[in-house]
């Protein structure tokens, strides 16, 4: 069932790089936008808090393969200026998963107990530096896990990129796959453990930068066994 | 605006505040003159806090005004009218004033050394040299010259509160704001903090306003004290008057109240 390895692999490898430029020019963009509009949905200004809430509203709701297709087919023809497919699925990618980081970024700016942010009025602090200073910060440590989540995400979604001809992973296969029928198990077997690795490389990166902040807030490096120990022994404290 | 030393450092004047239709602070009317330590007493409630909160511009007065030193604290002039401050004006008056909070807001974020010296260099615009020595002075004064370089959730509820009152000091207020800094502490722990505010209260100048409930120490250090009730100052006196013989009735029944507690 899974013959011919040695042939396929290299083959869908080929897409690795694609695929790879893809989720970090996603994350990269994800990074921005989840920043700007989340801290936006907390202005103070309705106009700004607006604007912030229409994009997460229209890029949450809509489908991101209908989003694909618009810039890739739609937009053209709108502009007469055709887009790089890989720059195309980025914007996407990008877009899309910062309409959701925007929402983890205002949870966690909003987790930050008000005494913090008196403490920096206290201090003279402008409003700019309460920010960077002392509220981004802290809640930096709080957004991590669930980005690690988002940028999985993301990472799966790249194959999206398959409809719009950017030549990642998944297109190497359903190039592949007319030809190669019987083989369907050992193409399909090699691309779902790719993924698995790049999303275990992911999760690996953003545990280290949450144990790397909880410890510069000076809490003990989260470790979940012992949460759960905690709960099966009655939650003691 | 005047410095001249007759003129009252901080001024209340008509000073109204509500949260709601809950009326905290009830035109009330006061000045404490430059160098004074005040300590303002009374039950819980009845708007020691918000009065500190004011002068610290974290929340808006309702009505009156406040002053500092002669300048409008909650307002600025415009065109011959008041109007609310705006940020610009926030940040010149609160320069003068410094608080210490009841619950240290140390921020984890940072060193003990760095809690200190960061808003003294991107506040003041102090070299980073000049912000750590004097940083490494008022720890020495706290007696916690060891701890620069430890983490904040590394110290004692003390300890903590004792670099909070260095952070404050390291900008060089004018005006020392303190807001039950004790109340949050273990029994144990409370002595050291007051011995430190006693020292600054009696080896500096600077103006403070203080909220307590260890009337001990509120009878050593303070030159007047007032007795708050419903937004409303009932009584204010030198510490030997008011603790031996108030003339408020109100002012009987809480410190016999406050006092008999152990």
């Amino acid at each position: 069932m899974f013959d011919n390895f040695g042939f396929f692999f290299p083959r869908i490898l080929e897409g690795l790089p694609q695929t790879v430029y893809a989720t970090l020019g996603g994350i990269a963009l994800t990074i921005v936008l989840a920043l700007v509009a989340g801290l936006a949905m907390l202005s103070r200004l309705r106009v700004v808090r607006f604007v912030a809430r229409v994009y997460v509203e229209a890029f949450r709701g809509t489908s991101e393969v209908v989003q694909l297709f618009w810039i890739y087919l739609v937009v053209p023809i709108l502009v007469g200026f055709q887009v790089v497919p890989l720059a195309a699925g980025i914007a996407v990618l990008g877009l899309n998963h910062g309409a959701y980081g925007a929402e983890i970024v205002r949870g966690a700016v909003q987790s930050v107990p008000k005494a913090q942010v008196e403490g920096a009025v206290a201090l003279n602090f402008t409003p700019a530096q309460r920010l960077r200073r002392v509220v981004l910060p802290q809640a930096f440590v709080e957004m991590l896990p669930p980005f690690n989540n988002l940028f999985i995400q993301l990472l799966k979604s790249t194959a999206l990129l398959f409809f719009i001809n950017v030549p990642e992973m998944t297109r190497q296969v359903e190039v592949l796959r007319p030809n190669f029928g019987e083989s369907l198990a050992t193409m399909y077997g090699i691309i779902l453990v790719l993924y698995l690795l790049l999303a275990i490389v992911i999760t690996g990166v953003m545990r280290w930068l949450e144990r790397a902040a909880a410890r510069r807030l000076g809490r003990r490096p989260p470790s979940r066994t012992s949460a759960l120990a905690k709960v099966s022994a009655g939650g003691v404290g | 605006m005047s410095t001249d030393s007759t003129d009252p450092t901080i001024t209340f004047d008509a000073v109204t505040k509500r949260f709601g239709a809950h009326v905290v602070l009830d035109e009330l009317s006061f000045t404490v003159d430059p160098g004074e330590f005040v300590t303002l007493i009374g039950p819980s409630g009845s708007g020691k806090t918000t009065i500190l909160r004011l002068l610290m511009t974290l929340e808006k007065v309702d009505g009156g005004t406040i002053s500092i030193d002669g300048e409008y604290l909650s307002h600025m002039e415009r065109g011959g009218k008041l109007v609310p401050a705006d940020e610009k004006h926030l940040s010149r008056v609160r320069r003068r004033i410094g608080m210490v909070f009841q619950q240290f807001n140390l921020f984890p974020n940072m060193s003990v050394l760095r809690n200190i010296t960061e808003a003294p260099t991107r506040v003041l615009g102090l070299s980073k040299g000049e912000a750590e020595a004097r940083a490494v002075d008022l720890l020495d004064m706290v007696g916690l010259s060891d701890k620069a370089s430890a983490h904040p959730t590394q110290l004692s509820g003390g300890q903590q509160q004792r670099v909070a009152i260095a952070r404050a000091l390291a900008m060089r207020p004018d005006v020392l704001l303190l807001d039950e800094v004790t109340s949050a502490l273990d029994p144990e722990l409370v002595a050291g903090v007051l011995s430190v505010l006693k020292e600054i209260a009696s080896t500096t100048d600077i103006t403070m306003l203080c909220v307590t409930h260890e009337m001990q120490f509120a009878r050593d250090v303070s030159d007047r004290v007032m007795m708050f009730d419903s937004g409303r100052v009932i009584e204010d006196a030198v510490p030997e008057k008011l603790f031996t013989s108030p003339e408020h009735d109100r002012t009987k029944e809480f410190l016999s109240a406050v006092l008999n507690r152990a």
